[in-house]
């Protein structure tokens, strides 16, 4: 009981240092400074008053979602004795081969910039900027010559990365028998079996309704769907992020879903926002990184070929130019198992002073990343709120599905689920894939990397990143790609 | 003729589907409306940009065009397909030159045909997705003119331009002309691409940006333009049993979601820019034929046939089962489902299998 009680004050110190330095705190200081004003507060019962004031104008409403925000995204601290990198990555082998993997990529990277002879960034001249400026809302019309430039690495390299990962202590012997894995993930995580999954993901049971399913046009609206719309209509009305994130798991309404998104994501376009987009945007007009040449030709191969998403262009490169800026993307490292890379000034190579994030943002795009954007731009058009939507949504699930982690979402527990699932249930289609030498996540691994964007039809895949958001977890990809 | 002979196209559809007739027609046709049945149901047909046809209404054209001064016109050849021989103005002096040309005609021998024209306004305003201008593509199929039968097919796609829209350079053709034919030669142009979207997806962008009400609005709109256009030439096509014909709608919506009707073809490409695009006019082709019933399997009471469905007979056509409301109140839905979900083969199979049980039940 004791542990419980001191962790429950842990975290809510934790969380109550992070919302410190948030822009709500100062609103509601605001707010409640100028609440002194109204009649009904009075100084001998200011307190229950300013909290009774909060409740009804909806402030509390706002601060209440704000700390759902955070119990959603950040783990809850462990021992309090446990370094950081244990926030990260608990399990000693997985964090050395992620380490081993980001070298790759950064020598990979660092030899193109060689290869070619351009700097990892350097600044714009005047003429360039004012240029880039009269272009920013077409920049899809540039043809820049990308010819010389190739993704730093494609989904296929990291699924060998991953299949050569090894548990150290684990002997699971020679002899063969009806326990051995045939799949190519051979590391000994944990995942949920159906049982556990059925009970994990309860409202997507077959007596639940579920949009994508029961409202197809044989299904009379008055079943499921006009009820359904009208609860998301409610939901909306209150402002309650965890009744939102309730609420999707049955699917949202195409009306609803970029407010009920932008609800369970907490994110409101406060003027800040969008000052703090432009900020980025004054970023990439002045200064020019290497990692935009890669933007650029991923944008071309991917997005731009897509039936789908071409149209779009534009929008991917306003936001990606952004993100790979935007330095507070860093903090999501506390829990990523990934490390941003490190870049030094010329000339001072090894030295901690001269050390900098490269990019800025700690992430490097690899071939098919542009795809995590294309299916927002569906829902929002105004661009500081796109960003924000896509930044939102990277750090809490999409950073999980290209670094090495132990956790339940990560990509290796993933991968794992998904064979395993195959394996038990569909056991013959499973052999005859591997007797003709395609071992069934060779197939998958791309679709779960990219989380099905451009490999499902938009309405569908909208419908299953709303499951995404509903249950906080990436594991309905593997359910998904099982099917 | 023989009784089961079928031609593709009527007679003279050139009164519907060539432009400087088809809004001779269409005048004609607001006119009666309005003596008939007052200004607001004539103002359903306003979907047609004020359009002159030139060189014979040039005096009435000048008078419109010095009323708005700064507009920009579209010049457009009135039988030519493709895109060729458009182009944008906003000058008279542009098209004076032009003018000279067709004016020395009367010295010309009857027989040397003048190329007519027609000067119609330029819609300015134009929904832009991703900051590309479109227009939609959408099919009709006429099985006669008297009665009007007409059904619409529930696929369709939205052509986009490949290069970003602005009123800046009305030179660049690329820009403004939407005709995949066009596209075609611009630099830009992938064709892998295809730069074409099907009308769900249009659909479902509007429907989430604008909420499906809004959506309703604009198809229900869209539904008026056929009607109305197909009635304004009915009295004037010559009617024959053998024929029917299949159109292609171009029509451009506005920033305010108004659509514009651009053209009718009687001759829509066939050819597939893309795989999607192939399965779209396969299939098109496919349940045009079925509707055209040369092995007489229907009832002929049939309001759904595989992608098409019955939008027009003799009268409006409700969604709902049962007689028509015609108190002019109530919920009356009409039968289309544009861009809507195509479950075309479920359908076939199932109207087939009933049509073969009511054959065998009668025999």
């Amino acid at each position: 009981m004791l542990q419980e009680e001191s962790d429950l004050s842990l975290i809510i110190a934790q969380i109550v240092q992070k919302l410190k330095g948030s822009n709500l705190y100062s609103q509601l200081e605001r707010q409640a400074w100028a609440s002194l004003q109204r009649p009904e507060i009075k100084l001998e019962s200011l307190k229950e008053d300013i909290k009774e004031f909060f409740k009804i104008s909806g402030w509390e409403k706002k601060l209440q979602n704000a700390v759902y925000s955070e119990l959603s995204v950040f783990p809850l601290p462990s021992h309090p004795a446990a370094p950081p990198e244990h926030l990260k990555e608990p399990l000693v082998y997985m964090r050395k081969a992620q380490g081993s993997w980001e070298k790759r990529i950064l020598k990979s990277l660092n030899s193109m910039c060689t290869e070619l002879s351009i700097p990892l960034a350097r600044k714009r001249p005047v003429g360039e900027q004012k240029e880039l400026l009269n272009k920013w809302n077409e920049m899809g019309t540039d043809e820049p010559d990308l010819s010389l430039f190739r993704p730093v690495y494609a989904p296929k390299d990291f699924l060998e990365v991953l299949i050569n990962l090894r548990n150290p202590n684990y002997e699971n012997g020679d002899s063969l028998s009806f326990r051995t894995h045939l799949g190519l993930i051979q590391v000994p995580l944990k995942v949920k079996d159906i049982p556990e999954l059925k009970e994990c993901f309860v409202e997507l049971g077959l007596n639940t309704g579920q949009l994508g399913i029961d409202d197809s046009t044989q299904v009379p609206p008055e079943l499921f769907e006009n009820e359904h719309v009208r609860i998301g209509q409610k939901v909306l009305a209150e402002q309650d992020s965890a009744a939102a994130q309730q609420y999707i798991r049955q699917g949202s309404p195409t009306a609803l879903r970029a407010e009920l998104w932008a609800l369970i994501l907490n994110i409101s376009s406060e003027p800040e926002d969008v000052l703090y987009y432009e900020q980025l945007k004054t970023n990439v007009i002045q200064h020019d990184l290497l990692v935009d040449s890669l933007i650029y030709k991923d944008v071309k191969l991917t997005a731009s070929n897509d039936d789908y998403y071409f149209v779009f262009e534009d929008y991917l490169y306003q936001v990606l130019l952004c993100f790979s800026r935007d330095t507070s993307v860093l903090s999501h490292f506390a829990y990523n198992s990934a490390s941003p890379p490190k870049s030094y000034i010329r000339g001072k190579l090894g030295l901690e002073e001269y050390a900098v994030f490269y990019p800025p943002n700690g992430v490097i795009p690899f071939h098919g990343f542009s795809m995590y954007v294309a299916p927002l731009c569906f829902l929002y058009h105004e661009p500081s709120k796109l960003y924000q939507i896509f930044r939102e949504m990277y750090v809490r699930f999409f950073f999980r599905l290209h670094s090495i982690s132990s956790h339940p979402s990560g990509i290796v527990s993933l991968c794992l689920l998904f064979e395993t699932l195959l394996q038990t249930y569909l056991p013959q289609l499973f052999y005859h894939l591997r007797e003709i030498g395609a071992q069934p996540l060779r197939i998958s691994f791309k679709w779960m990397v990219r989380a099905f964007s451009g490999y499902l039809a938009t309405d569908q895949l909208l419908l299953l990143w709303d499951r995404i958001l509903g249950y906080n977890s990436l594991e309905i990809l593997a359910g998904d790609a099982q099917k | 003729m023989d009784e089961h002979v079928r031609i593709s196209h009527f007679r003279n559809h050139y009164e519907l589907t060539r432009k400087n007739y088809m809004v001779k027609n269409l005048k004609r046709f607001r006119k009666q409306l309005e003596r008939e049945a007052g200004k607001l149901e004539a103002a359903k047909c306003d979907f047609f940009p004020k359009t002159f046809e030139l060189p014979s209404e040039y005096h009435l054209f000048v008078e419109e065009f010095r009323k708005n001064p700064g507009i920009t016109w579209i010049m457009k050849p009135v039988a030519r397909s493709q895109g060729k021989g458009i182009f944008l103005f906003r000058r008279l002096k542009d098209i004076m030159d032009w003018r000279k040309d067709t004016r020395n005609s009367d010295d010309q021998k009857d027989d040397i045909p003048v190329e007519n024209y027609v000067a119609q306004r330029y819609i300015e305003n134009p929904y832009l997705i991703g900051g590309r201008k479109f227009d939609l593509r959408v099919y009709v199929l006429v099985m006669s003119y008297i009665p009007l039968r007409a059904w619409l097919y529930r696929d369709g796609f939205a052509r986009f331009s490949n290069t970003r829209f602005t009123l800046n350079s009305i030179d660049d053709q690329y820009v403004h002309l939407t005709n995949v034919a066009v596209q075609k030669t611009s630099p830009d142009y992938h064709p892998k691409k295809g730069s074409k979207w099907m009308l769900q997806r249009f659909r479902q962008y509007l429907a989430s940006k604008h909420g499906p009400q809004a959506v309703e609005t604009l198809f229900r709109d869209m539904d008026n333009i056929f009607i109305k256009s197909l009635q304004s030439v009915q009295k004037v096509i010559i009617s024959d049993k053998h024929c029917f014909e299949l159109y292609g709608y171009d029509i451009l919506i506005d920033q305010d979601l108004k659509p514009w009707l651009l053209e009718v073809n009687a001759s829509p490409s066939l050819t597939a820019s893309s795989q999607e695009d192939y399965e779209l006019k396969t299939c098109l082709l496919e349940d045009t034929l079925h509707v055209v019933d040369m092995e007489a399997r229907l009832t002929g009471r049939e309001k759904r046939v595989g992608g098409f469905d019955l939008m027009w007979n003799d009268g409006p056509v409700s969604r709902d089962e049962g007689p028509p409301d015609l108190s002019g109140m109530g919920n009356f839905v009409t039968n289309t489902h544009l861009g809507c979900v195509n479950d075309r083969k479920k359908q076939l199979r199932q109207l087939f299998c009933s049509l073969q049980v009511q054959k065998k039940a009668s025999n």
